[in-house]
């Protein structure tokens, strides 16, 4: 057991941050982190969009963007240990992000497998060096967990597809250029076989955008109305009626996208039972909040540890374990229940709403009402449970009225 | 970064796995519960032969000469099994004490014994209800004798050699005393997990040699290093405990299918498997730090400690619930591992003691970055 580089990851590692500390700002501690210098978008996140699409034309134009990607396709060909290396010294710079996770870290390896040689060469450059960003149309009003009941009507005539219904929840749409759309050209066939997957341009005639505000306030999800929108059959990836199967490849790498939950940790709370009061002492000499530390403290120790395991095995060139719902489980709830409680500490001042981002208070209240979120966007805490149970465990299935019946005669409580 | 066991490391794993499942080290424990018997001498002779007595005891001294590392997969093991068995007493507590000691002679004498199963030693520490401390330990230790009242002693019947706390001067440091020397008096006290054997010590001005006294450092040290292995046979115990009540849902049918097919079952499953990988992915970075002997040893002991309590007692507890009324009978082993559970967790100090110990640590080291 050790934690050191083998002599071409020490190699690597040596590259990669030589590259860096050239071309970007080195963090002076672990929040110091990029800040964009103006937030007047709905979502907030105007000029920080900008900022990640250059960052990312410049790592593509030396040579580190999508690492783990082909090089033909814009990519490094690098091994999984090369990412993970460089993406632990990203982290120690001050530099935008956000953005492309949904492009590259799903869109694009579903188009690796599914689209043409020519659509890849088109489409997979581009999006590698990050000026064009992809968004996800995959749920709906009444299909969220249970995304294969989804209706958004797709019907063939000649070579041309016509596209009617309603998408939910799509991050980014208001910005991004192309997209990933499962449709249902086949209500007759049982749900998981009546389904068929396109990529599309977002500026197609009959798409309306519409943010929804969330909870935090700000905007980043959106609806997504279709109507008589076309898209020619040869943006179809995968076989008609086989659209299931291609999104459970855009799926299982969702699962690896979303990682650690952002916000309050640790440290965090660490510091704050540190330096407030609780009865005339600090918070930190009290008893009952000793215990929620070291609660809290074996759950981030716990999910550190399990990554450098998963590290380890990519190190060795095995497939890592299924950490990945594990993480998103414990962490967003680790998030929610810190925040909840670092303002519990801070007592009536929490209450006072803070924007100022160097204020502590905006830190716990923004953690708070994100949590939520968190704890359902890209698997609820529900489904990643049933993950865990079925595909680590082994345990059967849930039983499933509906997986053998036609579509159209499943009963749906859904308006939609 | 090879933050994994070397492979040499895995087959000594599975090689110590293979024998307790081919001695049935279940069933043995279920007979040490039953029997008149204080642990399962055959078994231990196996254990002996198989030199897992050895492992960390240098080759000057009739060792194997490895290191903790190999220790911290063998403690798996014995947890996986509920070996009943006084091998943690004498294995992690007693000769660990004597290999960190500073006293030549001591490490001369008793490590051979040891290392070959002739002597089986133990720590005595316990002397009231709630925690030793340097404060209130009573036990005294005065021109090479050694006086006190120490209870619940774990194996105290079985061993034959003590290893006590004791107070010399301000200091509390640790001590040896032979089981046959003059004023030893054992009493041995009926336990709550009875696969194991417990006894009430007392020692009127018996013999004893030093281990370590020139600071109250060494007990921390000890427990520290306990901490790793025991939290590695409670992910064991934990490990088995969810392994059953999976097994177990698979095959029982209600409601016209496999419960395991519920969700209510397959989440409580699911928050298992979660418990038991924090518990060993913080025991991995506790047997790097037992084996490298760095400075993050407290922390990382701490912190593999009480993860692997709570995962245990979890795993344990709804591995019962999982069987229903079937996991609560006598016949059924999900009470074998629940009893184990609960001694695993009280043996080097309790949950509450260990949390607090790891705030602390953490103020002290300044830690995490």
């Amino acid at each position: 057991m050790d934690f050191n580089d083998t002599a071409e990851e020490a190699k690597f590692r040596k590259e990669a941050s030589d590259w860096l500390s050239a071309n970007a700002e080195k963090k002076e501690h672990s929040r110091d982190v990029y800040r964009p210098a103006e937030m007047t978008g709905e979502g907030g996140e105007s000029s920080a969009l900008q900022d990640a699409k250059d960052w990312m034309t410049k790592k593509y134009e030396a040579g580190w963007a999508c690492l783990h990607w082909p090089k033909e396709y814009g990519g490094r060909d690098a091994t999984a240990i090369e990412r993970v290396i460089w993406a632990q010294e990203e982290s120690k710079y001050k530099v935008p992000g956000g953005f492309h996770e949904i492009g590259q870290g799903m869109a694009g390896p579903t188009m690796m497998l599914y689209a043409t040689e020519e659509q890849k060469k088109q489409y997979l450059p581009p999006m590698a060096k990050g000026q064009e960003i992809w968004c996800q149309l995959f749920s709906e009003p009444g299909a969220g967990s249970d995304l294969a009941g989804i209706k958004t009507k797709a019907e063939l005539d000649g070579d041309t597809w016509t596209i009617n219904g309603q998408k939910v929840w799509t991050s980014g749409a208001h910005y991004s250029d192309y997209a990933i759309l499962v449709t249902r050209s086949d209500f007759n066939a049982p749900k998981h076989k009546g389904l068929t997957y396109f990529f599309l341009d977002m500026k197609s005639p009959g798409i309306e955008v519409r943010p929804i505000r969330q909870i935090t306030g700000g905007a980043n999800f959106n609806e997504v109305y279709f109507t008589d929108v076309k898209i020619p059959d040869s943006q179809r990836l995968g076989e008609v009626g086989d659209g299931w199967k291609v999104a459970l490849t855009t799926l299982m790498n969702e699962r690896l996208a979303v990682g650690d939950a952002s916000g309050v940790d640790f440290q965090e709370i660490f510091e704050l039972t540190k330096e407030s009061d609780f009865n005339g002492e600090n918070a930190i000499s009290n008893g009952g909040v000793r215990e929620r530390l070291a609660d809290w403290y074996c759950e981030y120790a716990g999910l550190k540890y399990t990554k450098m395991r998963n590290i380890s095995a990519l190190s060795r060139g095995d497939t890592p374990g299924p950490d990945a719902s594990i993480t998103k489980i414990v962490s967003a709830n680790k998030l929610q229940d810190i925040a909840n409680f670092g303002m519990d500490l801070m007592d009536n001042a929490s209450i006072i709403k803070s924007d100022d981002k160097d204020d502590i208070r905006a830190l716990f209240q923004g953690s708070l009402l994100g949590a939520p979120l968190i704890r359902i966007a890209g698997g609820t805490d529900e489904i990643l449970r049933n993950i865990i149970a079925e595909q680590v465990l082994g345990m059967p299935q849930d039983v499933r009225v509906d997986k053998t019946v036609p579509f159209n005669e499943i009963p749906s409580g859904s308006k939609n | 970064m090879n933050f994994e066991f070397s492979d040499d490391q895995l087959v000594m794993k599975e090689e110590v796995r293979k024998l307790f499942e081919k001695e049935d080290s279940v069933k043995r424990n279920r007979n040490i519960l039953e029997g008149d018997e204080n642990f399962d001498k055959d078994l231990w002779n196996k254990v002996v032969e198989m030199g897992l007595t050895a492992i960390t005891i240098p080759e000057e001294h009739g060792g194997i000469g490895l290191g903790f590392l190999e220790l911290c997969v063998v403690a798996e093991e014995m947890g996986r099994a509920i070996a009943p068995i006084p091998y943690s007493s004498s294995v992690y507590l007693a000769t660990t004490a004597i290999i960190n000691s500073s006293n030549d002679d001591v490490k001369k004498e008793y490590l051979p014994k040891l290392a070959a199963g002739e002597m089986i030693g133990t720590f005595a520490h316990s002397e009231e209800l709630g925690t030793p401390t340097s404060d209130n330990a009573k036990t005294t230790f005065q021109n090479g004798k050694l006086s006190g009242e120490k209870i619940a002693v774990p194996d105290g019947d079985i061993a034959n050699l003590f290893v006590v706390s004791a107070k010399s001067g301000d200091k509390v440091g640790l001590f040896l005393v032979d089981a046959d020397s003059k004023g030893v008096e054992v009493s041995k006290a009926e336990c709550f997990d009875g696969s194991r054997s417990y006894a009430n010590i007392s020692f009127k001005d018996a013999d004893a040699e030093i281990i370590e006294d020139s600071s109250s450092e060494a007990i921390d040290k000890l427990l520290n290093q306990a901490a790793v292995l025991f939290a590695f046979e409670q992910v064991g115990g934990a490990e088995a405990s969810m392994n059953m009540a999976k097994e177990y849902a698979m095959g029982r049918y209600a409601f016209g299918r496999q419960i395991g097919s519920f969700q209510a079952i397959k989440h409580k499953l699911a928050d298992m498997y979660i418990s038991l990988t924090l518990a060993r992915s913080n025991c991995y970075f506790g047997a790097w730090a037992l084996g490298n002997d760095a400075p993050e040893l407290p922390v990382a002991a701490a912190t593999a400690r009480v993860s692997a309590t709570k995962a245990f007692y979890e795993c344990s507890k709804e591995n019962i619930q999982t069987h229903g009324g079937m996991g609560a009978t006598w016949e059924f082993d999900c009470h074998l591992f629940y009893r184990r559970a609960r001694l695993l967790s009280a043996n080097i100090g309790g949950q509450s003691l260990w949390k607090d110990k790891l705030v602390s640590s953490i103020e002290r080291s300044n830690l995490p970055q």
